[in-house]
């Protein structure tokens, strides 16, 4: 991107198309569609991951309790309100309702992000796994939020359009923080926290932040994921969520967008390709995990950008 | 006498039982070039993390431009002015030499997150000039043909000096170097003597040095404190400090 006018044009494009695409799906088989927007979530959530474990090189296994807390917020804010509202303003409301479970999400993420932040490695991905658990085990108690049968009949409200224009947005986000002389920030921290410090960065802060901005759109992919099945229920943000979604920042090479989003896409439709071989589904699924892995450690996606201007905001 | 920009006051830390600097009184002048040298295990890097805010110390008082430093975290130091460099050098590995030079300009600027974000004409051209004075920061001392280089990839003697351009992208009123010459050959020594005392009267900065090699120290350094054991067994011009019997005593042992 050579100007920051450019980063802000390519988001428009990326928008323009998901309303395009938008517009076409009624042709599209529902199979197919709903797989796309599987597609578009798992980018959002991969690539707000990348912006935490990637970049700012804070290990995090509790994507999936983020993403539960936007979902159920999203949820019943849309349960509850749906029936007051007239049909035209549902997609207002639906706006709000993805807003606040971002929201709350990012509030849960300032919440366990403060105290566990002093923590490192191993120690901070076991904080954030236990995080991901209580999430999931109040959500299990709760019978606000239909306990552990799940919440039934949420509107169907997510369409590709939204989805994609959402995963532009993150995209962009998350690509313009990391590509500043602020957010470089994540990268210094990420490399040498003690360095980082004495260059007047402030390392609690940083994590914070990324801790904060990845949950928020953890939530909001949450909210669409809730909009898109219908239902919810606890066992879908279970401990093995969180690590789909690091598999896809690894696979795709720590701290590279484009690799993270290339990746979230193959993991999303891998299963799909498996689905002939039935029972033995997961574990050719698996075995192909570890096999990209021990070919390429350093993330399937990793290029060399070497020799471009480093400099290009 | 001119103001001093850095005063440490019996300064003292503990860790444990160990004492690793005692009662360490020192004073910087605010475009001096000072000394800090002993034997292994003196506390010398103890001392930088004293005074850069790594360490508190137990006892004992350090200002800094005229304001105790309690409490302050090294960041926050290093806005008000104090910049260091490390004995086993740590640049941004992953980062290229002109990102690792960008984000320590950071500091001193007030675009934050929400205009990296939205990139308004202000924030493109606060980052042009971010870049303007980086690439003039990195060209006085020639590193500019490496700006897109990973740091990590760099030469041993670049790295040194990349961490040092990276400091000083700081604004430091004092600049603290630790064990700058450590690996270097006679004539990156050499250079490394000349580069030090450049940076002193370019950006007219105080600089204290920690260095086992007595050359450099000995033909740069106005004034020089001796450590041993955290404590201060001497001080003085770097004539005085050779003649010092405790010094010698220090350094070879005695009879």
């Amino acid at each position: 991107m050579k100007s920051a006018d450019g980063a802000k044009r390519w988001l428009l494009v990326g928008i323009a198309l998901a309303v395009v695409a938008s517009y076409f799906t009624p042709q599209f088989n529902r199979y197919y569609l709903g797989i796309a927007i599987d597609c578009g979530i798992n980018i959002i959530l991969a690539v707000s991951l990348n912006l935490i474990n990637g970049h700012t090189g804070q290990f995090s296994l509790g994507h999936a309790g983020f993403m539960a807390v936007g979902g159920y917020t999203a949820a019943k804010f849309s349960l509850v309100f749906e029936a007051m509202v007239p049909d035209s303003l549902k997609p207002l409301l639906f706006v709000a309702a993805l807003t606040l479970g971002g929201l709350i999400a990012a509030l849960a993420g300032l919440g366990v992000g403060v105290p566990s932040l002093r923590l490192k490695g191993d120690y901070l991905a076991i904080v954030t796994l236990g995080f991901g658990e209580i999430i999931r085990v109040v959500v299990q108690n709760m019978e606000s939020v239909g306990a552990a049968s799940g919440l039934k009949n949420i509107p169907k409200w997510t369409t590709l359009g939204w989805t994609f224009a959402l995963a532009a947005i993150t995209i962009y986000a998350v690509a313009s923080l990391v590509n500043s002389t602020y957010g470089r920030g994540f990268i210094a921290v990420s490399d040498d926290e003690v360095a980082a410090s004495s260059m007047g960065i402030n390392p609690v802060r940083y994590k914070v932040t990324a801790f904060v901005t990845g949950a928020f759109f953890a939530g909001i992919a949450g909210g669409l994921y809730a909009h898109h099945k219908q239902f919810l229920s606890p066992t879908g943000f279970d401990f093995l969520k969180s690590i789909d979604i690091v598999v896809m920042v690894i696979l795709g090479g720590m701290g590279r967008t484009a690799g993270v989003v290339i990746a979230a896409i193959i993991l999303t439709l891998l299963p799909e390709f498996l689905r002939q071989f039935a029972d033995y589904r997961m574990i050719i699924y698996s075995l192909l995990i570890i096999g990209l892995m021990m070919a390429r450690p350093q993330g399937l996606f990793t290029l060399s950008f070497k020799k471009k201007g480093a400099a290009s905001v | 006498m001119s103001a001093d920009i850095l005063e440490l006051n019996q300064a003292t830390i503990r860790f444990g039982g160990l004492t690793a600097v005692s009662e360490l009184s020192l004073r910087i002048g605010s475009n001096e070039l000072i000394g800090l040298i002993g034997p292994n295990g003196a506390g010398k890097t103890t001392a930088f993390n004293l005074i850069t805010g790594v360490y508190q110390p137990t006892d004992g008082e350090i200002k800094f431009a005229g304001k105790p430093t309690a409490g302050t975290k090294p960041h926050d130091l290093t806005k008000v002015g104090i910049a260091r460099t490390f004995q086993n050098i740590r640049l941004f590995g992953s980062l290229s030499v002109f990102d690792n030079v960008r984000v320590a300009t950071q500091l001193h600027r007030s675009q934050g997150i929400l205009d990296a974000l939205w990139r308004g004409k202000g924030f493109r051209s606060a980052e042009k000039e971010v870049e303007r004075q980086v690439l003039e920061l990195l060209d006085i001392f020639d590193l500019g043909k490496l700006r897109d280089e990973e740091a990590k990839s760099l030469p041993y003697g670049d790295q040194r000096r990349l961490e040092i351009v990276r400091a000083l992208a700081t604004k430091p009123k004092l600049l603290l170097l630790d064990e700058p010459a450590a690996g270097m050959n006679p004539t990156e020594k050499e250079e490394l003597m000349h580069l030090i005392k450049f940076i002193r009267d370019k950006f007219n900065i105080a600089i204290m040095l920690v260095e086992h090699d007595m050359k450099v120290v000995m033909g740069i350094c106005q004034r020089i404190y001796v450590l041993e054991y955290g404590i201060k067994i001497a001080e003085g011009t770097p004539d005085d400090i050779q003649s010092n019997p405790k010094v010698i005593a220090a350094y070879l042992g005695t009879e």
